[in-house]
């Protein structure tokens, strides 16, 4: 960053973690000059008062057709915005779009400027990715957890048997049916909701 | 995604594609392709993805991501000029729809607009006069401009709303405020009070007026009578590799579309469109947009119209190059694009006629009750696409230098 004017980074992101993390790993990159935006009303204006010169926003957001807006001729937004990855940067991207982020620079920015930040934006959205299926895992391995106990109650319970009988019987059931344990406790306690209700 | 063309129809394994869309009415045909069968009886195993923005849409087709998709027919064009994005030929082989859309007003503008109105304000030429003495009086009194929602940049919406507010001398980019609003953000917006109207496609316009807060205050058949609205788009190069899933894609695509058109069929339809994972808006919404039978008013008027939204009847299938052209045209018009040759001849090749005669067998072209120019502008003279200067000549309003 030596010697030239710090980049104006804004951050569209709905989700204050990922906002978080991203805001965290630009300023260990060197950036000092990092607006976070969470909502999206009257964005252009807002991005006009904020004059930034790349624009990172996640593409579940639906306001990035917004963005695309600062293409035209507008009397909103004075200076023209382009996409930072053109004709020749095709892998960068598809890695972008895979990651679930695009990018916007303001034209005439040099390109090895802004492909720190991009690179960034990019591994830590990848990141953000793994860490939620992750999360998703757990909660559903969890969930699993907490089905199977239920069975086994409902089992030691209606049959008559002890605790490991129940996952015993639980076991077998699922092997003879070739399924996995979840799901035959799945079935089992919502048949017997059925039944009960 | 690999694909390949060897799966021979009914043998084997189906050949999967993956297909993004909006959820709008207009995705009716690819919606009822693959949920109802079409497809799958073509050899195809289609996977839709539902997207969020026609950025992502545009990015996913261009990128490979997709193999097809339900696109707005001006972003075909764009896309395949290289306008505001990374050039990627386009083609348009089906058109998934013409018509559709609808000019929403907050309540507070319609009464504005009755007062100042000369005639009966369904007329489009005296709306926009009306809107002319609007806007004029805010000026006057020093009021900020009148903001309109759309879509997108390259939207029918974008230039329907333009084409009819500068022919009643409403400039869109100095007397308004035209902004671009993601569709699910219309109707907050208007009942907030940060739009007095927008031009968006169905459900929106009927779920504002649903809430008593705005009234419809044109389907855009009204400006235009044919306007091809969204399209089946594929990459030019996936078409040339893949000339047999083309031509599976657009026969699933034409036996849906009739399927659509059949109103014995409606209750269904709308059933499948209504899903969670599809429009997720209720069905009966839906079934106005198809029938072409909208509550516009609070109170409950309803305007009904055979133009409203055409899937695949009156040759609305068989995309038509005239469109493409007019389109071109409202670009150059708007400063969006340059006037040349070449990028007419571009654009022109976007929308193929010949790949859909060739698969479905010759068509019956536009219908009988299509205007004679194809267009139908409730404006200026018929549209002539090999004289763009001379349909952008007679307007004052435009960007462009001609």
């Amino acid at each position: 960053m030596t010697g030239e004017v710090p980049l104006k980074i804004l951050v569209i992101d709905e989700n204050p973690i990922r906002r978080a993390i991203l805001d965290a790993g630009l300023k260990d990159a060197g950036f000092t000059d990092i607006t976070l935006m969470g909502d999206t009303k009257g964005l252009l204006e807002r991005i006009y008062a904020v004059d930034p010169d790349v624009i990172i926003i996640d593409l579940q957001n639906p306001s990035r057709d917004v963005l695309e807006q600062m293409f035209q001729v507008s009397r909103i937004v004075r200076r023209p915005i382009a996409m930072f990855v053109d004709q020749s940067d095709r892998a960068t991207i598809e890695k972008a779009i895979d990651a679930g982020v695009s990018a916007y620079i303001v034209d005439g920015l040099k390109r090895e400027r802004v492909r720190a930040i991009l690179d960034m934006t990019i591994s830590r959205f990848g990141a953000f990715e793994r860490l939620r299926a992750e999360l998703e895992e757990t909660k559903s391995a969890l969930k699993e957890r907490k089905l199977i106990e239920k069975a086994k109650g409902i089992l030691m319970k209606n049959r008559g048997l002890d605790e490991a009988a129940a996952y015993a019987l639980l076991r077998r059931t699922a092997m003879s049916k070739g399924k996995r344990i979840g799901d035959i406790a799945e079935s089992l306690v919502s048949a017997i909701d059925l039944l009960e209700s | 995604m690999m694909t390949t063309d060897f799966s021979p129809i009914g043998t084997g394994a189906r050949v999967p594609l993956r297909i993004g869309f909006i959820p709008l009415a207009d995705a009716a045909a690819l919606i009822v392709a693959v949920d109802k069968g079409f497809a799958h009886a073509q050899g195809l195993d289609v996977e839709l993805v539902r997207e969020i923005s026609w950025s992502n849409v545009r990015d996913r087709l261009n990128i490979g991501q997709f193999d097809a998709a339900h696109l707005l027919a001006p972003v075909a064009i764009a896309s395949s000029l290289g306008l505001g994005h990374v050039r990627v030929p386009i083609l348009a082989p089906f058109n998934l729809g013409l018509n559709g859309n609808a000019i929403t007003v907050t309540t507070a503008l319609h009464a504005a607009l009755l007062c100042e109105a000369h005639g009966d304000l369904a007329d489009p030429r005296v709306s926009a006069a009306a809107l002319a003495r609007v806007v004029a009086a805010r000026k006057r009194k020093g009021r900020d401009p009148l903001t309109f929602g759309m879509t997108f940049p390259y939207s029918t919406h974008n230039y329907q709303l333009r084409f009819w507010m500068a022919s009643g001398g409403v400039d869109p980019d100095e007397d308004i405020r035209l902004v671009v609003l993601p569709p699910p953000y219309m109707v907050e917006s208007i009942a907030n009070g940060h739009v007095d109207a927008f031009c968006v496609g169905a459900p929106w316009n009927s779920v504002a007026v649903d809430l008593g807060i705005a009234y419809i205050l044109h389907f855009v058949s009204e400006i235009l009578e044919r306007a091809a609205e969204k399209v089946l788009a594929v990459r030019s190069d996936w078409a040339e590799r893949h000339p047999e899933l083309l031509a599976r894609l657009i026969k699933a695509h034409a036996a849906a579309a009739a399927y659509v058109e059949d109103s014995t069929n409606r209750a269904e339809v709308c059933r499948i469109l209504a899903a969670p994972n599809r429009l997720a808006v209720p069905a009966e919404v839906i079934r106005r947009t198809l029938d072409g039978r909208l509550k516009v008013s609070p109170s409950g008027d309803l305007r009904a119209s055979e133009r409203y939204l055409l899937i695949g009847r009156e040759g609305a299938a068989r995309p038509d190059p005239v469109q493409a052209a007019w389109l071109y045209a409202q670009m150059i018009r708007w400063g969006q694009a340059p006037m040349s040759r070449d990028l007419l001849e571009a654009a022109l090749g976007v929308f193929r006629p010949d790949i859909y005669d060739h698969i479905l067998g010759a068509a019956s072209g536009r219908g009988a009750a299509a205007p004679r120019d194809g267009i139908g502008a409730f404006a200026g003279p018929p549209f002539d696409p090999r004289d763009i200067p001379g349909h952008l000549a007679p307007w004052r309003i435009k960007r462009a230098a001609i």
